[in-house]
């Protein structure tokens, strides 16, 4: 069976960015047939990388894509030339943040999707992907 | 920039949240309660968030936010109407949100703040039992 | 660029239609096909005959690759086919042998058309066995995804069935919960009871857990996230049906309940009334059931 994906890229640049991925990934989300739950756990997940990106990483940008073959579902890869993660392993664990907030970002994201990968390093910027399939 | 309004009802403060707030909208949020508490002489605030699709930590953070504030003012916060897919996110997420009071919906809400806790708001929709 | 096999397919099935559809049933009923009862013989020969129909339509577009549009009746109607095989019970062999049955009569039928061009023969044999071979691919594909989509929904079916949630006074419910609490059906029993309190606007929720065998670190951690969410959501639960056991075990484990708990379903129920600052009075000495039945 064929495998058709529908791709879409944001900039992630402001706190109104934020919101807008959140939007598109909602769209997203439903138009692939994820249960309610799922889409809002997928659009809960966005949202904190999202955010990460932009206070973090200094803005970036996220690729949506909408997958429809075997398997269905949402694919997002967060990416941003940052200052990156030192210690990745550590930044996982709850609790963990530079910025004041619950740091519950990354180990959040990563509880809320089938699929969590990151690729980061200090001075190298920071890629993320996660998945959320039907 | 728009700012969510804030109703006084009584002795409380009741705040509708039916927008997907961008981060600037819900600190200005915080602010204003925060004030208000004051001002008003509230001895509660009802937040109600039963149009909310999505509640992140950011979100999560300001709710806990306003009820430790509040609880220092000497008011109550109750967030009310909580939507069963939000529900279950949060608590993956990792977020209990165990200093905020919790009802299903505004009145109940109300009777919580009246001090006399969860049995006051169970007695209101009674008739007369 | 290969001899036109298309064509010869076109060809063959417009000159030995009848003839290449007997022998393929033949061939079908050699197979022991018919022998589970599951399909009926003429029941078989209609659908072979739009089999093969669509399949002269589809060589008559022109190609051998079955992605091409002119295939798409021909590949509709075996998705349709080997989905219904699969929810009806068909064995993957049944399935599979349809496709795989005709390959050899296409052979024979060909070889019999064009006895003396050899080299045609072998090329044309070979881009036809293709063909049949993607089209054996496409049905046992769908068949696979069919199974596996039944799997699914019988899966939730059987979580929702033992999950049922019941409204035991004005705003308390129950749950009373069957079976091992997997995170699958976590998800499935929280969505439920949330859902519930909603429609019944319920303040209170009592867990019954006399029904789940053991009570692990794993499991507790299901049951805190259900009652941590309902909680979101302003109803408070209470734990019942504890057995002494399971009690034993937890405090082995460590595991740490942190939420009311009662050995009894009855005893939670007296609670839940007692915390809406209700109580069960006697109004009339008990009548006895004959009595009863006639006022």
């Amino acid at each position: 069976m064929p495998t058709t994906t529908v791709s879409e890229r944001l900039e992630i640049r402001s706190s109104d960015d934020v919101v807008r991925v959140r939007q598109r990934v909602r769209a997203a989300a439903v138009a692939t047939g994820l249960s309610l739950v799922d889409q809002t756990k997928v659009v809960t997940a966005a949202s904190e990388l999202a955010r990460n990106t932009l206070d973090h990483g200094g803005g970036g940008r996220v690729d949506i894509d909408t997958v429809e073959g075997v398997r269905k579902g949402v694919v997002l890869v967060f990416s941003d030339e940052g200052k990156g993660i030192k210690d990745i392993d550590t930044a996982l664990r709850d609790g963990y943040t530079t910025g004041g907030g619950l740091g519950l970002g990354l180990g959040g994201a990563k509880r809320l999707s089938n699929e969590f990968a990151i690729e980061s390093a200090p001075g190298k910027g920071t890629r993320i992907r996660i998945a959320r399939w039907k | 920039m728009d700012r969510i309004p804030i109703l006084k009802l009584g002795n409380a403060l009741l705040v509708t949240i039916q927008v997907d707030m961008h981060d600037r909208l819900a600190t200005a949020l915080e602010e204003d309660l925060t004030a208000r508490i004051v001002s008003a002489g509230a001895r509660g605030v009802l937040i109600d968030i039963s149009a909310l699709e999505v509640v992140d930590s950011f979100i999560g953070r300001m709710l806990d936010n306003i009820a430790a504030v509040s609880r220092i003012l000497d008011a109550d916060t109750v967030v009310v109407g909580m939507r069963p897919a939000v529900a279950i996110t949060l608590v993956e997420l990792g977020l209990s949100l165990t200093g905020v009071k919790t009802a299903l919906n505004v009145e109940r809400g109300m009777s919580m703040i009246s001090g006399l806790g969860r049995l006051a708001a169970l007695d209101a929709d009674d008739d007369g039992e | 660029m290969a001899p036109d096999a298309h064509k010869a397919i076109a060809e063959l099935l417009a000159s030995q239609e009848d003839h290449v559809l007997r022998e393929w049933l033949r061939q079908l009923k050699e197979d022991g096909t018919l022998d589970s009862g599951r399909i009926r013989e003429n029941e078989q020969a209609v659908q072979c005959t739009q089999i093969l129909r669509q399949l002269r339509q589809g060589a008559q577009g022109g190609t051998v690759d079955l992605s091409n549009a002119a295939y798409e009746p021909l590949r509709d109607t075996l998705a349709d086919l080997s989905r219904s095989r699969a929810l009806q019970g068909f064995t993957p062999r049944e399935t599979a042998m349809l496709v795989l049955s005709l390959k050899e009569v296409l052979f024979d039928a060909l070889a019999r058309q064009h006895p003396d061009d050899a080299t045609f023969l072998a090329k044309a044999t070979n881009q036809i066995g293709l063909l049949l071979d993607r089209l054996g691919l496409h049905t046992m594909e769908v068949f696979q995804q069919s199974r596996e989509e039944l799997i699914v929904r019988q899966q939730q079916e059987i979580s929702e069935l033992s999950t049922p949630v019941i409204k035991l006074w004005d705003r308390v419910l129950a749950l009373p919960l069957i079976g091992t609490l997997d995170s699958q059906r976590t998800q499935v029993v929280m969505e439920n009871l949330l859902e519930s309190i909603v429609q019944q606007g319920a303040e209170i929720a009592i867990i019954d857990i006399t029904g789940v065998p053991t009570v692990d670190t794993l499991t507790a951690q299901h049951l805190l996230k259900t009652v941590a969410a309902a909680r979101l959501m302003g109803a408070d639960c209470i734990i019942s049906g504890i057995r002494p056991q399971i009690a034993q075990t937890m405090v082995h484990l460590g595991v740490e309940l942190t939420v009311v708990s009662k050995a009894t379903l009855a005893d939670a129920f007296a609670l839940a009334l007692a915390r809406q600052g209700r109580a069960v009075v006697k109004v009339r000495p008990a009548a006895p059931a004959a009595d009863a039945a006639r006022t």
